[in-house]
């Protein structure tokens, strides 16, 4: 008995936590000129009093997100329409907008929402798509950012990524000591929770292909050790905890391999690979220099990473097959930390222009290099599931903060929160 | 006391004497400003067994021999240039000094940790931070330490000992911390 209330407390004390109503909120700070007009109408409700939650507001504010849909303000609506033969795109026409999306939302018999949306192509006079969801009452935010994906790639030809998640490191002080936490949100900075908390550096989170599981390096026990979490159940295991330095995971695109950081004694930093069934190690670089921050191409054939094995920071690729390193990146003095885009064709890293650390897109098949950060410590790129954006770390004064831009540069986004200083953010794969 | 100490002790106390009572080479007040600012629970130790100095102030005994050891063993953090694990000249003596100590008392243990500047990536800023202790931890072997008192831990830029994205601080940051286990 004593043991069930306790455990009640603990319940009412975890829900009672600020970390809870953390915030994450996403700024357009530049979009893409032709950004399409588009009405996203308030749903119609089909139930009693008021629905459980704006759903339409959720995929307004997705679309405007991406920097390339200007929603219509509310307020400029002449009418509202919640179901298709209601819908005279004449009154459209006049307001100039583009598209329409309109929709509804029904108490299903099984306690779920029925959620019925349809979109019009204005000028063109005719409907674009009509879809029907259920879902449960804790999920329809999830309900309205697979809406705002469907209408997203339906329009641009490049799926959504509204549905996916990002992780991301935060320090700040409690009580004269340091706080580092790993947090997860929704990719629009809502539902923000913290899975991992510690006094001693939290680091490299890398989500597993499958979105359930992120790897990432603590050193809570004073020393670095790489663990895998089970995002849903938050149990976890040292995958690796040898002597000297394990560090910089990276999931193979089958899952069943991590690429990682072992140092040894004498701190000679090389890539290795540790196949997550039989825990069997192997080594992949054997060089003097630092080689570190592997990341898999898409293949799962070969890996880049950071050596500085030519003097300064560059990245290389190195096949599984045991082949020597090969120098991918010619252009400036440091280039670091390489992710991959998903089609293998572009390369994101850490590059130093003109004394700045920026994020810089090498294009693999035909060269060349582009700068797509401003700042002057931009750091951790990270590579959004259908390739379109890369989030990443920046700073506002003295505060670390996130920002995001389109791969091509015309979109930017600023990230705020609430919580401290934040860094390291990694888009999940899409959801499954 | 040991031949290899006394004559350390002898070349401490001639640098003392070719510097003015005021100064040394490593800035000690803003060294001390570094260790107190650390607010992650780790502090720097004088060694518990020549308990000459609390804080580089002496509390028994005149100026001697013992002094000048212990102001050099009392040097735990030595500071590197960017993108560099070379060991400057001016922590040669200090880094003798705890060498002496270490093979005087094969007990004592010691933990290095490397530390760099906020900028450029974060692991391979691990990479740098790992070179630096692990340069300090050659140097102490060349001078026969054993390797089984000394480990070594890198924490890159996660634990900067100063806050701030100026070179003074970035200066501060690059940097290896002796810590004495016993």
């Amino acid at each position: 008995m004593t043991t069930r209330i306790t455990a009640l407390f603990a319940l009412a004390l975890l829900l009672l936590a600020p970390a809870a109503r953390a915030e994450l909120r996403i700024e357009i700070t530049q979009g893409v000129s032709e950004a399409v007009p588009i009405a996203v109408v308030p749903f119609g409700y089909g139930g009693d009093g008021r629905p459980p939650l704006d759903i339409a507001a959720v995929v307004d504010s997705d679309l405007a997100s991406s920097g390339r849909f200007a929603p219509m303000d509310r307020r400029d609506m002449v009418t509202r329409p919640t179901r298709p033969d209601e819908v005279r795109l004449e009154d459209w026409r006049l307001l100039k907008t583009d598209i329409v999306v309109i929709g509804e939302v029904r108490p299903a018999d099984d306690g779920r929402y029925d959620i019925e949306f349809h979109v019009f192509d204005v000028f063109r006079g005719e409907p674009l798509m009509g879809f029907s969801l259920r879902a449960a009452a804790g999920n329809l935010r999830g309900a309205g950012h697979r809406i705002a994906d469907m209408i997203f790639e339906r329009l641009t030809g490049v799926p959504g990524v509204f549905s996916t998640r990002i992780a991301y490191v935060t320090v700040d002080q409690v009580d004269g000591r340091n706080r580092y936490r790993l947090w997860l949100a929704d990719a629009d900075g809502a539902r923000q929770t913290a899975i991992a908390e510690s006094p001693e550096p939290i680091m490299s989170p890398a989500w597993a292909p499958d979105g359930k599981r992120i790897a990432y390096v603590s050193f809570e026990s004073g020393v670095s050790r790489v663990f895998v979490q089970e995002v849903a159940t938050g149990r976890r295991e040292v995958v690796s905890g040898r002597p000297g330095i394990n560090s910089a995971p990276a999931w193979s695109p089958d899952g069943r391999r991590l690429a990682l950081v072992l140092g040894g004694v004498d701190g000679n930093l090389d890539i290795h690979v540790v196949e997550l069934g039989s825990g069997q190690v192997r080594r992949l670089t054997r060089h003097p220099a630092i080689d570190t921050e592997p990341a898999w191409a898409p293949d799962g054939r070969s890996l880049y990473f950071t050596s500085d094995r030519a003097g300064g920071p560059q990245v290389y690729r190195v096949g599984l097959d045991g082949d020597a390193p090969r120098r991918v990146t010619f252009e400036g003095s440091y280039n670091a930390r390489p992710r991959v885009s998903p089609d293998g064709e572009q390369l994101a890293v850490v590059h130093n222009d003109r004394g700045n650390f920026r994020i810089a897109v090498f294009d693999l098949r035909r060269g060349g290099v582009r700068v797509l950060s401003d700042g002057r410590q931009d750091e951790s790129p990270s590579f959004a599931p259908n390739g379109s954006m890369i989030i990443y770390a920046t700073r506002e004064g003295a505060r670390g903060v996130l920002a995001a831009t389109s791969t091509d540069g015309r979109v930017r986004q600023r990230i705020a929160t609430t919580e401290g200083d934040v860094r390291e953010p990694v888009w999940s794969p899409y959801p499954q | 006391m040991s031949l290899r100490k006394l004559a350390l002790v002898i070349a401490g106390t001639m640098v003392l004497a070719a510097c003015t009572p005021t100064t040394e080479p490593e800035a000690p007040g803003e060294e001390r400003e570094a260790v107190g600012g650390r607010d992650d629970g780790l502090v720097t130790q004088p060694l518990p067994d020549d308990g000459s100095f609390v804080d580089g102030q002496p509390v028994g005994g005149g100026v001697g021999a013992g002094e000048a050891d212990a102001a050099l063993v009392g040097h735990t953090i030595i500071y590197f240039d960017f993108d560099s694990a070379a060991i400057r000249p001016e922590y040669s003596e200090s880094i003798a000094a705890h060498a002496a100590n270490l093979v005087e008392d094969p007990g004592l243990m010691i933990r290095l940790e490397g530390h760099t500047d906020e900028r450029g990536s974060r692991e391979y800023n691990i990479g740098l931070g790992e070179r630096r202790a692990q340069a300090v931890r050659q140097a102490l072997m060349l001078q026969g330490v054993s390797a089984s008192q000394v480990s070594t831990v890198s924490y890159g830029e996660e634990r900067p000992a100063v806050t701030g994205s100026d070179e003074e601080a970035w200066a501060m940051n690059r940097r290896v911390e002796i810590i004495y286990l016993r």
